[in-house]
């Protein structure tokens, strides 16, 4: 059941202002270009890598993703519940789909991992609540087909310092919000759990949709 | 007009999370196609889920996984080209369950000149469209727990706030709310309750069972 507790919160922040909008996105992309070297020394850029997917249909990418996303998408499925064949076969389609909408990923306004994501979480209602997943309205404009590599690190290195905040808040809240997303808690619960610094990730991407919105404008 | 009334912090965590029953689900998703504002949000708590596909371990596939789903890739077509938004009330998640847009609903009267329309979802809540005529009040549905009335086209008004298209409602039985809709045009909503709706101000108890077609 869910619960009034899902009303206890509302929106939080009022919109960035047009100007605001822009000094953010001025202090982001400074910020992209002086950490630009570090991140990449950290591992492999795996926008990059979908990119090649999409545009060349790059086997050797592909498999570079596959090793790296397939074996966390199986070890979730577990987690929320899936038996070891169940997983196994969703990681695989899951990693299929991946392929198939790689042209539907824009880097400005996920990360790979939070991309991933989706795709395993609409794959494990499907498969383990048997229920149809009701997805928004893609835009109809897409992602930009040659994505700014600043939008992309700066998402990138939002996404890392969101886990970096996590990882430092108390075990309590942290357990919680994890068994929000493996799905062994219950919607009164999950309002308990939305205490999250979200305000820059939510800036940005309400950044990206504005910039979409305006080029098509 | 600006989209004033939005989605709550959890009901947007419990959708990115994947945890809420479908009938939600098609009006969070509903309203975010039309606001961009709580489209920003559900990607930010899906990017949580990001953090936590990244942190969850990994387990290892079985042998030859690679090749099994590079063959499951080959063994399909490719995907459609995205299709140009079509111009209609109905935002595209809600077409696809309507099977249409406006037209293709197929209401049935509820008593006062108010029409309603079950959507098929699994069984945990309810979602419906409502089709108020202007000026009268929306049937006082006696819901338990959680509803949200979404706002397609017209407008009502509820305790002093105005709900207009984009607009989400989002009450629990403690509200004694009486949205009532603008004078004028019709006023169609798309509403998800837990449970059966029972419409206690229009019809005896007994009834509720047949409403549920
Ligand atoms: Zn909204």
């Amino acid at each position: 059941m869910l619960t009034g507790t899902l009303l206890a919160d509302n929106v939080d922040a009022p919109l960035l202002t047009p100007t605001g909008a822009i000094e953010a996105r001025q202090r982001a992309s400074a910020r992209g270009r002086q950490e630009l070297a570090a991140s990449q020394a950290q591992g492999p850029d795996w926008v990059a890598e979908v990119l090649a997917v999409r545009d060349r249909r790059d086997q050797r990418a592909f498999a570079a993703l596959f090793r790296h996303f397939a074996p966390r998408v199986k070890s979730f499925l577990l987690r929320a519940g899936a038996g070891e064949a169940l997983a196994e076969e969703c990681a695989q389609e899951v990693m299929a789909t991946l392929w198939h909408k790689a042209h539907l990923f824009d880097p400005a306004r996920a990360s790979v991992s939070t991309w991933v994501y989706t795709i395993a979480r609409n794959r494990r209602i499907d498969a383990l609540r048997r229920q149809r997943r009701p997805e928004p309205e893609e835009l109809p404009w897409g992602p930009e087909p040659e994505p700014d590599p600043d939008d992309a690190l700066v998402m990138q290195q939002e996404t890392e310092r969101l886990g970096a905040a996590i990882a430092r808040l108390p075990d309590k809240q942290r357990d919680l919000i994890e068994r929000a997303f493996y799905g062994d808690l219950s919607h009164s619960e999950i309002a308990e759990a939305t205490g999250l610094p979200l305000g820059t990730i939510k800036s940005r991407i309400r950044l990206a949709l504005e910039r979409l919105r305006h080029q098509l404008g | 007009m600006a989209i004033m009334h939005h989605l709550t912090d959890s009901l947007l965590m419990a959708h990115a999370a994947g945890q809420l029953p479908e009938a939600f689900g098609l009006v969070v998703a509903t309203h975010v196609s039309l606001c961009d504002e709580c489209r920003a949000r559900l990607a930010a708590f899906e990017t949580v889920g990001g953090v936590m596909l990244d942190g969850c371990g990994e387990a290892a596939m079985s042998e030859g996984s690679l090749e099994a789903t590079l063959a499951r890739i080959a063994g399909r077509p490719p995907e459609a080209p995205r299709q140009a938004p079509r111009p209609g009330i109905f935002p595209a998640p809600l077409r696809d369950y309507v099977g249409g847009d406006l037209g293709a609903v197929r209401w049935r009267g509820v008593g006062g000149g108010v029409r309603q329309a079950i959507i098929p979802t699994s069984r945990a809540a309810t979602v419906r469209l409502l089709h108020i005529p202007g000026g009268m009040a929306v049937p006082d549905h006696g819901h338990r727990g959680i509803e949200l009335t979404l706002v397609l086209k017209g407008a009502f008004r509820d305790a002093g706030d105005r709900f207009a298209r984009g607009d989400v409602e989002v009450a629990t039985e403690a509200d004694r709310h009486t949205p009532v809709a603008e004078p004028g045009d019709a006023c169609i909503c798309l509403a998800a309750t837990e449970g059966p709706l029972r419409f206690t101000a229009l019809l005896p108890r007994l009834a509720q069972p047949f409403l549920r077609i």
